[in-house]
């Protein structure tokens, strides 16, 4: 069959099984474009690039299928990079086809030419540039298999338009040749013993699941070894939902903002089991007094993370789910209940609170969604205060369920995120936990849900502040609160000029309602929580200090 | 401590930008690198000479290893292994001085490659050690410039880095 490199491209995205792109044109994919038109593929138009790019990593995280992302050359392929940088920190699958200028113009200037693949070598797994159409089907299928295996990542497919418009036989790839690249699920066998052996002696072990559960598929695994062993999970902020969070040994979130009782039990363990977490500084604080009196298991299935950050006794390469699996044949029942009561009692006199003073409080809001959702919606995040109470205070109990950006930081992730997580999942509830400022950075992103009929809903903590910087402007800049107030629009207004819905809510009473509301609403709806402005999140790790030492 | 290692890629454009790149980004020290075709034309073989202490030596390998077109990463630092570099040197050389210069040339067992009135080229190929001395034995003739490359390295046995 003859087809064209743009006809070649979606037949190969069908073979992979997608059934979405989000996507903008320019003149550099217009055979792609062309080809889309009649084509089987769901195509949905974003009003930024970026915005494809967050979409498609929300889709690729709610399902754990790979999100694919489409844009012109040049500035359309530069607008992906946050969004290609965001799914690289947090290891998601998500692959980006972008348009390039014609081959013979390459290297010359050319009219919107970017060189891509160079800008996106240090935040992409691995990146492509197509220079004949015979080689558009093998790239395809190489790029979707570096994505979704061993430790998944963002690839680029750059595609020159006269490679997309160019006419060649297509024949499906079946094999992929890749002799540099042999991830590695299976553990040593050596190793699993020697860790079993740590675990039976151990008398206050601790568990720190993070991202590389929820890649793995490994909430089972990971629940039978914590009540075989009796050891209480403490999640990062990427692991949440990998452990249940009402489940009786759950500590919560450890590092910066986690509980205190998950820090105090990480600093006082003598074992610390890493399961998929790369132990970054957010969860570490100071290196140096981290677990201090802990022996280390880690397991991870990127080698390169052993030993990066954390001094490791054991470790483990391989799939969580795997080494989990072989782990719990040599283990035994082994309770340690003095440990499982300092637990408790650091449970009872530490828990995550906050002052209910009859105002308007971020924290009651997210707990109120958690009721209204019954903990069963989506939750997308934005980055900020918001961020960090919605990790807090809505108990999340199965895993992609919970879709931040935790690596980069990214503000303006949410709401495109949580538009490809509707688009993924059209029966549930989906919600994004704003903050007043990240908001505005997608906040075009209006017309897409509206268009699509999307029906998401935003809760934005309005604090009329850059809150999370504002809250370290007043604990460690003596409140010198630089450039972090907002002017900020009318929120209900702007929902409203793109045909979505807009509710402003003033106090705790009408939380309830305007939530009940938005969920039965057919449209998207910005719910404008006017929030105590100089509210923080507590408690926490004041930075450079040692995760025992908190602060609030 | 300075560590050699002897990397196997894939012989794509752009893997150099992707090996210098890695080195860049992450902080490492290359001390010198060189690059060349393989046995096999689908191969080049790097080989980087590179400082820092275990733990750095041990991320720069696996970080390697993680780019999808290295196929091959060993440390050749602790294995008996033959390396050599390669330097040319135009030195300073009238007819007064010649005739030292060139018995300095024959101790070291180095070449003259090039002649004119004024200078000489010497090629002198050895390990580092002898490259070195003989860029000092020359200096005081005055040397107008010079280029060397990186470091080569190959494991003595029979034992061989390849694909599989
Ligand atoms: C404002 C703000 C505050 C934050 N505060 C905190 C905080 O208080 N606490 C906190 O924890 N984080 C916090 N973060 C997030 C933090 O920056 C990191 O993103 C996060 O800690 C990383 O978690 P992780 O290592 O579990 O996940 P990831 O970064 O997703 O890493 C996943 C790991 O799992 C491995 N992996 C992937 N697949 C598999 C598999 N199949 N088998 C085995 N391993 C696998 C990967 O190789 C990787 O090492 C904060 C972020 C922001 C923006
Ligand atoms: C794109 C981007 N720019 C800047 C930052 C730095 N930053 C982190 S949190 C934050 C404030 C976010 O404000 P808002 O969205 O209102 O959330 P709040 O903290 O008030 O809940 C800023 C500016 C960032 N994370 N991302
Ligand atoms: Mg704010």
């Amino acid at each position: 069959m003859r087809l064209t490199g743009g006809e070649i491209l979606l037949k190969c995205l069908q073979e992979e099984g997608v059934e979405v792109v989000f996507g903008y044109p320019g003149g550099a994919v217009l055979p792609i474009y062309d080809a889309l038109y009649e084509g089987e593929i769901r195509h949905i138009l974003t009003r930024h690039e970026q915005a494809a790019a967050h979409a498609a990593d929300g889709y690729a995280r709610a399902t754990g299928r790979p999100g694919v992302c489409l844009a012109t050359s040049g500035p359309g392929a530069t607008n992906l990079v946050t969004g290609i940088a965001t799914a690289y920190m947090d290891s998601s699958p998500v692959i980006a086809f972008t348009g390039q200028v014609p081959t013979s113009l390459i290297g010359r200037d050319a009219f919107q030419e970017a060189d891509i693949t160079g800008i996106t070598m240090p935040i992409t797994k691995h990146n492509f540039l197509v220079k004949d159409v015979k080689d558009l089907a093998r790239v395809v299928k190489a790029a979707f298999h570096i994505a979704t295996t061993g430790r998944p990542g963002p690839v680029l497919v750059d595609i020159p338009r006269d490679v997309s418009g160019a006419e060649t036989e297509y024949e499906p790839v079946t094999e992929v040749k890749l002799p540099g690249y042999r991830p590695v699920y299976d553990p040593d066998p050596e190793r699993i013993k020697q860790a079993a052996k740590l675990i039976a002696t151990s008398e206050r072990p601790v568990i720190v699941a993070g991202g590389g559960v929820i890649h793995s598929g490994a909430t089972e695994e990971l629940v039978r070894l914590a009540e075989l062993i009796m050891a209480p999970v403490a999640t990062t902020l990427m692991g949440i939902g990998g452990f249940p969070g009402n489940h009786p040994l759950s500590l919560g979130m450890l590092g910066m903002h986690g509980t205190r009782y998950a820090n105090y039990a990480v600093s006082e363990s003598d074992l610390l089991i890493a399961v998929g977490t790369r132990l970054d500084d957010r969860i570490t604080g100071k290196i140096e007094t981290f677990a201090p009196e802990a022996k280390v298991i880690h397991i991870d299935i990127d080698p390169a993370e052993l030993g990066k950050n954390v001094r490791v006794d054991v470790p483990i390469v391989g799939d969580v789910k795997r080494a989990l699996r072989a782990l719990i044949e040599f283990l035994q029942k082994n309770p340690h209940p003095a440990w499982l009561e300092k637990i408790e009692t650091w449970k009872r006199e530490y828990p995550l609170t906050f002052e209910a003073n009859g105002k308007l409080k971020p924290q009651f809001i997210v707990r109120q969604i958690w009721e209204v959702t019954e903990g069963k919606a989506r939750i997308a995040t934005e980055v900020g205060q918001n961020q960090m109470w919605a990790a807090q205070f809505y108990t999340f109990t199965r895993p992609r369920s919970f879709i931040t950006s935790g690596g980069l930081g990214t503000m303006g992730f949410g709401f495109p995120a949580a538009i490809g997580v509707q688009v993924a999942c059209p029966e549930e509830v989906v919600f994004d936990i704003a903050g007043d400022g990240s908001i505005q950075m997608n906040i075009q992103e209006l017309a897409t849900a509206v268009s699509y009929d999307l029906p998401v809903n935003v809760a934005i903590l309005n604090n009329g502040f850059l809150g999370m910087v504002r809250q370290w402007q007043e604990l460690f800049y003596q409140r010198r609160y630089s450039y972090t107030e907002l002017y900020n629009p009318d929120f209900v207004k702007v929902a409203e000029a793109y045909g979505a819905e807009g509710i402003r809510v003033t106090k705790p009473e009408e939380v309830r309602p305007a939530l009940e509301q938005a969920i039965a609403s057919p449209k998207p709806v910005f719910l404008d929580f006017i929030i105590e402005r100089e509210e923080n999140v507590m408690p926490m790790v004041p930075p450079g200090e040692s995760i025992g030492k908190m602060l609030g | 401590m300075r560590h050699t290692l002897s990397v196997l890629v894939e012989n794509h454009p752009g893997v150099l930008a992707r090996v210098a790149n890695l080195f860049r980004r992450r902080g490492y020290n290359i001390e010198s690198l060189a690059v060349g075709s393989t046995e096999n034309p689908a191969l080049s073989r790097m080989t980087i000479v590179v400082e820092g202490d275990d733990r750095v030596i041990e991320q720069v390998t696996r970080q390697l290893d993680k780019l999808i077109e290295v196929i091959k990463v060993e440390n050749f630092t602790k294995e008996e292994h033959v390396n050599r570099e390669l330097a040319l040197i135009k030195v300073q050389a009238d007819p007064p001085r010649r005739g030292e210069v060139i018995q300095i040339v024959d101790i070291f067992r180095a070449h003259i490659v090039d002649v004119s009135p004024e200078t000489l080229i010497v090629e002198v190929t050895g390990d580092e050690g002898k490259v070195a001395a003989m860029i000092e034995a020359l200096r005081p003739f005055g040397i107008k410039e010079m280029v060397r490359t990186g470091k080569l390295a190959l494991l003595r046995g029979p034992r061989a880095l390849t694909a599989e």
